[in-house]
């Protein structure tokens, strides 16, 4: 294939990745929007193998041995374990660009093909090493954090801003001498490497487990960067191209998950929330009674209700309960109520956790709505059913100025008629904040494994 | 090298302009398509891989490069494809 042929079909592949990802942004035409953009790839990647001059020995190698673990990876993985395979994904894909940084030195440095600007592909190569390195640690922790292989809690130590702020000094350090005296050599690369892969695993390690949709989608932003700046390494416009698309997607999802929190970037990833220290502080020691009730109490409730919310979090996910709560809304529509399913953009472990579960429990997502949709209609609920969230339904965010999740949007339960909290103890969230619904008037507890009692409910419904 | 910066700006702002109206149900689907799409490194790696020098250094790192990249394209699509799969409308005839 001629130059000209090649840089054409790369053209396509980005329109097709372009196309794919407007698609993929609208319910009835996202998959298909999934797949036109890895039509793209395919495309990317035969008028690569095309471009000639290549030997395929390693190439098939590396090609078979990376599909056959990513398809299995795919099809086995369970809909609840979904946050942390995407995010051995994100690490992989990070990685994959470290590793063509590096190999882009070496040739450079150690076969002596030097490039056309050498201080414009020494800091390409820095930042794709950098950045390359940075995404796949700190997506390993993630991964193991989410996979609770390690504890989900914060991690914090004294002097820890001030090793991380000496780390990225240092790191910027070895950039300008890369820039400045490109030809040093691997006594120059591999501490950078080093060090790279120590920050991403200390930005990391201090992000509690609740904050982790926004972690998941800043390093999903990273690995796109990564594989732009591969890109300016190479000089192939593709990979600038699909990287910033990435980069930028990347960016707007963090965002989102910022504002839904009313956090800054930088206090997500600065201050080890909930770590315990001023956590509690003014709004600890909420007193009060809370209401238990049984099982069959809830019954009652629930079978006199004309409109149902559901209020899902990360509980309902490690309980399994998803396709019990279905089971649940079916009876209570068949009941003549209404029943939707309120999703908060940050209930769960990524961006979008429970829209997942819920589909995989084959709720239609017509049932699916947010916030803004029950809140200003939420006094005319009769029940609000809150199974396995705490943060996200904590009327402190509101009410109490010393709260730390104060002014945080949330699901206005405590509004409802009546709501019914499934939660297995009085214990804080994950955050670490007490939370003054279970003690409110209008507010029953149910006790219990969340999938056990959404089960038992069923029963009672269908007695 | 001025093209290439020009490329850089123009796909950020694309980027930015795509996905700033995305309902939170496509959240995760959205962030794990876009992950596969960040896969394209494999390019970089294919052409690693693939160079005739046969420096075995060179080699081992682009086998590596396009084995990691693999398995982010294709888990990534495949996954994505998976869950869009269980997104399914309650009206009859909605979707397919």
């Amino acid at each position: 294939m001629t130059a000209q042929a090649i840089e054409f079909v790369y053209i396509v592949a980005a329109v097709l990745f372009i196309v794919g990802l407007k698609m993929l942004g609208r319910a009835d035409t996202a998959r298909r929007g999934n797949f036109v953009s890895a039509v793209g790839m395919l495309l990317a990647i035969v008028a690569t193998l095309y471009a000639g001059g290549l030997s395929f020995r390693w190439i098939a190698i590396g090609t078979i041995a990376g599909s056959l673990v990513g398809a299995v990876a795919a099809y086995a993985v369970k809909m609840t374990a979904m946050p942390e395979m995407v995010g051995l994904f994100n690490g992989f894909g990070g990685l994959a660009s470290l590793l063509v940084g590096w190999a882009e030195y070496h040739k450079w440095v150690l076969l002596g093909q030097a490039p056309e600007r050498p201080v414009f592909t020494a800091v390409a190569i820095f930042l794709t090493v950098l950045i390359g390195a940075v995404t796949f640690s700190g997506s390993m922790v993630a991964f193991l954090k989410l996979a609770e292989w390690i504890g989900g809690k914060p991690f914090l130590f004294r002097g820890q801003q001030i090793v991380n702020g000496a780390l990225s000094l240092a790191l910027l350090a070895g950039g300008a001498l890369f820039a400045l005296r490109p030809e040093t050599g691997y006594s120059l690369l591999l501490p950078v490497v080093a060090g790279a892969l120590a920050l991403g695993v200390m930005s990391v390690i201090p992000i509690g487990g609740a904050d982790m949709p926004v972690v998941i989608s800043l390093l999903n932003s990273y690995s796109g960067l990564a594989a732009c700046a591969a890109g300016f390494v190479i000089s192939n416009t593709l990979l600038i191209v699909a990287g910033a698309l990435v980069g930028a997607s990347g960016i707007i999802l963090t965002r989102i998950m910022c504002k839904a929190m009313n956090r800054s970037l930088a206090n997500v990833l600065f201050s080890g929330f909930g770590s315990g220290a001023g956590g509690g502080g003014a709004a600890a020691g909420y007193q009060g009674e809370a209401k238990a009730v049984s099982a069959e109490d809830a019954y009652f409730l629930l079978e006199a209700a004309r409109s149902v919310v559901f209020v899902p979090g990360y509980g309902m996910a490690v309980a399994q309960a998803q396709h019990a709560v279905r089971e649940l809304g079916q009876l209570l529509e068949a009941n003549g109520a209404e029943v939707r399913y309120c999703i908060h953009p940050v209930a769960g472990r990524m961006p979008g956790h429970m829209n997942v579960l819920l589909a995989e429990a084959n709720v239609p997502y017509e049932q699916l709505v947010e916030p803004g949709d029950v809140n200003p209609t939420i006094e005319t609920v009769d029940v609000a059913m809150v199974i396995g969230a705490n943060d996200v339904v904590n009327p402190a965010a509101r009410e109490d100025p010393k709260s730390p999740l104060y002014g945080m949007p949330t699901i206005e339960v405590d509004r409802a008629r009546t709501c019914i909290v499934l939660k297995r103890s009085l214990n804080p969230g994950f955050a670490g904040v007490d939370n003054p619904l279970f003690f409110k008037e209008n507010t029953r507890m149910l006790f219990g494994d969340a999938k056990q009692t959404v089960s038992a409910l069923v029963a009672e419904f269908k007695e | 090298m001025g093209l290439l910066f020009f490329v850089f700006a123009l796909a950020v702002f694309l980027g930015f302009e795509l996905i700033s109206k995305v309902p939170s149900q496509l959240h995760t689907p959205l962030m794990s398509g876009s992950n596969a799409i960040s896969g394209i490194t494999i390019v970089g790696a294919l052409i690693v891989a693939g160079r005739t020098e046969n420096k075995t250094a060179l080699v081992i790192l682009g086998a590596l490069a396009v084995a990691f990249a693999m398995i982010n394209v294709v888990g990534g699509y495949l996954v994505t494809d998976r869950m869009l799969a269980m997104f399914k409308s309650g009206k009859p005839g909605a979707r397919k």
